[in-house]
């Protein structure tokens, strides 16, 4: 990293005072190294330092097979798992002319709502935590860890369970699924309003997350900032909704906007997302067919007949995309991913300027970034 | 108050005092009473530092819906106690460009500032080691002399982050530390005196939270609140927070430094809750009402030492609470809430108590 | 999907030098690399469908040229457009940016620099993203890393 390009773009004073937050952080984000400067208290400029964990996921890919892929993309955005798999999935069998049990279908989405709300969960602990309301922490995992049970009694795994393949499923889930889906369903409605009454009505917390970190539309849509951050600004962005896939356009949910594009925002956004998705479940359990089998027939060795493909899912995060161009072999040539969190994260240098470090710290909580995403 | 003289401490004292005359010349014997109350002091000080850091780490666990130590000796009792030996075991790092004679003084200055506030203290009937005449006033005189500590450690440890952070509690205490000594001005408005041993006694008939009803009680919130702030703990904590920057102004201690201040701050927080039990809930005085007689013999037959600790734990929950519950304000919102909100509020507490007192419309 | 015929007539008289094709899900946009910025100009600033939402920038490296593929979604009308345009010198690949369009472009520009070392004229801050000044770039088909990569035939 040339100092010297740095130094063209900002001129540095001699009051400047540079603090490094260091790639280990006290939070929960990741490997991320921000260089803050300083003037007193207020935040001049921030400069991201991404690439810890590079681990060149789009080259391993060239010389992996398409269920082999699937591995791989469990570990960019390890809480949104399920559903970074299942772009590879679309994708493979969209171009494969595949048909997919209609109950695969159910079962897919039920996992995408189940991930969906364990990620959220995390991140509203971590978020409590980092601003000082050290319980949160507890509450939030509290509660993850029924949706991890139901999980590991399915897949043996809680967090990277692989579970996707082109075609369907790996195998068959549980015959205890449903239940154990419902009575979570029930359960986590009635813990609902203490989360609600623990940080989301606290006046400290409104001091410190109102009208900080403020995002317009336009910013949002220039910088490409998808999910839950760019919808707290007004900008819809919901996959689901505007390029449906898999059993999505059968179900019937509110797309959560709000105008206001401050950390609260985003903050309300994530919490109203976590109980659509819960009404998103009951809708899906109770319509689940039983028989339909687990997968389609798929040959053994699965290849691509030559050309570009491209999928995109609404990951936890924003708008996960898969771009896989293909020569007709069983390796893809070249597989991008579009990872959300790549693009949520460069819009913090913007709005770190001007606030505290006590605000950066809020901000970039209410962005809700995990690196390995970023770094791939 | 005949049966208060039962659990009387001063017939002990008086007896030890009577014998060290006996035995030895009276200036050899007072020598030999300072000795003595030193070292009891400093146990008592000790113990009760191990005791409340064992309980906070309980008291968190319950508001978090766990169980917290429970490995070492039944419950965790001795959970402390090995903590303390690890920091004593620790590497006593200095750092190249400090300035050693301060930053070895800073632990100690804290330390001390604390111990002489805890001195004065009533603890019981008959329990207490000087009863100055301005008792209250020499509390928070004293314990006032802390901040000179954290911003000497602060300034001495020759390092960006715990200089932001010393000047970001000092900043913070000294502003709190007008409202504090206002909300107590309001108990001596009401009882007439600063002398410790009177204000306890004038609650014989009645606490003064009871006594003085609303603005009492509106003295006592305020108190609650500025007192959280002046010990850095709770919702007020940005200057040590973990999941900012740095560590505050203790960031460059290790080993046996750092349990003096980790020690100081806990027993500031016992004698935050001491003295708000002393003026505003009685003391080690039992809960009397005017009138009652039979009620107040019955409430005399606990003895006065349960009553003051028992008080005193009361409140050093609810600053607990407060900690585990709220998340942080920023520096800034911080001393906005002081010098915007909580310093006119109690200046007009004030203003509303003095004409109280003047015109009777009290429970005497 | 399906045929959006506002915007092949716009394609067709404002982008006269682009090739489009019906690709297998979006219509594909082909430009000569020198028009690139005109083209994506021109998309943004059409006035019923502006494509203001960069969804994903990247390169391919096909044998004898670079592929840049710019995915675009219009956001008023959920409409998407693959834009292209090839680059066929492998040693001096230079390209104009797009970051002046749309401000996602400059560190996804970054990221091709890093690992494919096509470089953008007129970028804001051209320096790599992830990996050292010296490593050479990974994802051209003709990297050789003997330390970490293993090759083999299958």
């Amino acid at each position: 990293m040339s100092e010297e390009a740095v130094k063209k773009i900002i001129l540095k004073e001699d009051e400047d005072y540079i603090v490094n937050m260091g790639p280990q952080h006290p939070s929960t984000h990741g490997v991320l190294r921000m260089e803050v400067c300083l003037n007193g208290e207020t935040v001049k400029y921030m400069i991201p330092h991404i690439g810890y964990i590079h681990r060149g996921m789009e080259k391993m890919a060239e010389s992996n097979t398409y269920k082999q892929i699937i591995h791989l993309t469990d570990r960019m955005d390890y809480l949104s798992a399920h559903i970074n798999n299942e772009a590879v999935c679309l994708a493979v069998e969209n171009a494969l002319g595949v048909e997919v049990p209609e109950r695969v279908q159910y079962i897919r989405a039920i996992l995408d709502e189940l991930t969906r709300i364990a990620s959220h969960h995390l991140w509203w602990s971590a978020f409590g935590m980092d601003l000082g309301a050290l319980t949160t922490f507890f509450y939030g995992m509290r509660d993850r860890e029924k949706i991890l049970a139901i999980f590991e009694e399915s897949f043996g795994s809680r967090l990277l369970h692989s579970f996707n393949t082109p075609g369907g499923l790996m195998h068959d889930v549980h015959p205890d699924f449903r239940k154990h889906t419902l009575e979570f369903v029930k359960y986590f409605r009635k813990k609902l309003p203490d989360y609600k009454n623990l940080l989301t009505d606290n006046v400290i917390f409104h001091n410190r997350t109102i009208g900080i970190g403020v995002m317009d539309k336009e910013m949002a849509v220039n910088y490409g900032v998808t999910g839950p951050s760019g919808r707290g600004s007004g900008f819809s962005c919901d996959i689901r909704k505007t390029a449906p896939y898999g059993i999505y356009d059968k179900v019937e949910f509110n797309e959560i906007l709000y105008s206001e594009g401050d950390s609260f925002a985003r903050y309300k956004v994530r919490m109203d997302e976590m109980e659509e998705s819960l009404n998103i479940l009951e809708q899906l359990v109770e319509n689940m067919p039983e028989e339909g089998g687990f997968t389609a027939k798929m040959k053994p060795v699965v290849k691509l007949p030559e050309g570009e493909y491209f999928q995109r899912v609404e990951a936890a995060r924003g708008e996960f995309a898969v771009f896989i161009v293909s020569k007709g072999e069983k390796y893809p040539y070249r597989i991008k991913f579009r990872s959300p969190n790549f693009s949520n994260l460069f819009v913090l240098s913007q709005l770190a300027i001007g606030g505290i470090i006590a605000d950066l710290v809020a901000i970039t909580g209410s962005l809700d970034l995990v690196i390995p995403d970023i770094d791939r | 108050m005949i049966l208060l003289d039962i659990y009387s401490f001063s017939t002990l004292t008086s007896s030890i005092d009577k014998s060290l005359n006996d035995a030895m010349a009276p200036w050899m014997a007072t020598l030999t009473e300072f000795v003595l109350l030193g070292l009891v002091f400093l146990i008592f000080y000790a113990l009760l530092g191990l005791f409340l850091v064992y309980l906070e780490r309980k008291v968190c666990a319950v508001i978090q819906n766990r169980i917290g130590p429970n490995r070492v000796g039944k419950w965790g009792m001795f959970q402390t106690i090995a903590d303390l030996i690890k920091l004593l075991m620790k590497e006593l790092i200095t750092i190249k460009n400090a300035d050693k004679f301060l930053f070895n003084l800073a632990p100690f200055v804290v330390i001390i500032a604390s111990f002489m506030a805890m001195a004065a203290l009533p603890f019981a009937k008959g329990l207490q080691a000087i009863d100055l005449n301005i008792g209250i006033f020499y509390v928070i005189a004293v314990s006032s002399l802390g901040v000179v500590g954290i911003l000497i450690a602060g300034w001495s440890s020759n390092s960006k982050y715990s200089l932001i952070g010393a000047m970001r509690s000092g900043a913070q205490i000294i502003s709190y530390e007008l409202s504090v000594g206002l909300a107590l001005l309001a108990i001596v408005i009401f009882s007439g005196s600063m002398q410790l041993s009177t204000i306890v006694e004038s609650q014989a008939d009645g606490w003064w939270i009871f006594k003085g009803h609303i603005p009492a009680v509106f003295a006592f919130v305020l108190y609650l609140i500025t007192a959280t702030a002046e010990i850095n703990r709770g919702p007020f904590d940005l200057a040590e927070a973990e999941s900012e920057l740095t560590a505050g102004f203790h960031t460059e201690y290790s080993g046996i430094k750092f349990a003096f201040f980790f020690l100081a701050e806990y027993m500031n927080m016992f004698i935050v809750a001491a003295i708000a039990a002393t003026l505003f809930l009685g003391g080690w005085m039992p809960l009397h009402i005017g009138g009652w007689e039979g009620f107040n013999q019955i409430m005399d037959y606990i003895p006065s030492i349960i009553w003051f600790f028992g008080k005193t734990f009361v409140i050093i929950y609810i600053i607990m609470w407060f900690k585990w519950t709220f998340p942080r304000l920023r520096i800034d919102q911080l001393l906005n809430l002081e010098w915007k909100y909580l310093l006119p509020l109690n200046l007009i507490n004030t203003v509303i108590i003095s004409f109280v007192v003047l015109m009777g419309l009290y429970f005497k | 999907m399906g045929k959006n015929n506002k915007l092949l007539e716009f394609i067709a008289n404002s982008i006269p030098y682009g090739t489009l094709i019906q690709g297998f899900q979006y219509p594909e946009l082909t430009v000569p690399s020198g028009k690139l910025h005109d083209a994506a100009g021109a998309l943004k600033n059409f006035k019923e469908q502006p494509f203001d939402y960069l969804v994903s920038l990247t390169a391919v490296d096909h044998l004898e040229k670079f592929t840049m593929v710019y995915h675009l979604e219009s956001t008023p009308t959920h409409t998407m457009i693959v834009l292209k345009a090839d680059l066929a010198n492998r040693d001096k690949t230079r390209i104009d940016t797009v970051s002046d369009l749309w401000v996602a472009a400059e560190f996804h520009e970054r990221e091709v620099f890093d690992l494919f070392g096509i470089h953008f004229n007129n970028h804001p801050d051209m320096r790599r993203l992830f990996l050292e000044d010296d490593y050479g770039y990974p994802l051209r088909k003709d990297f050789k890393d003997d330390v970490n990569i293993i090759e083999y035939s299958n």
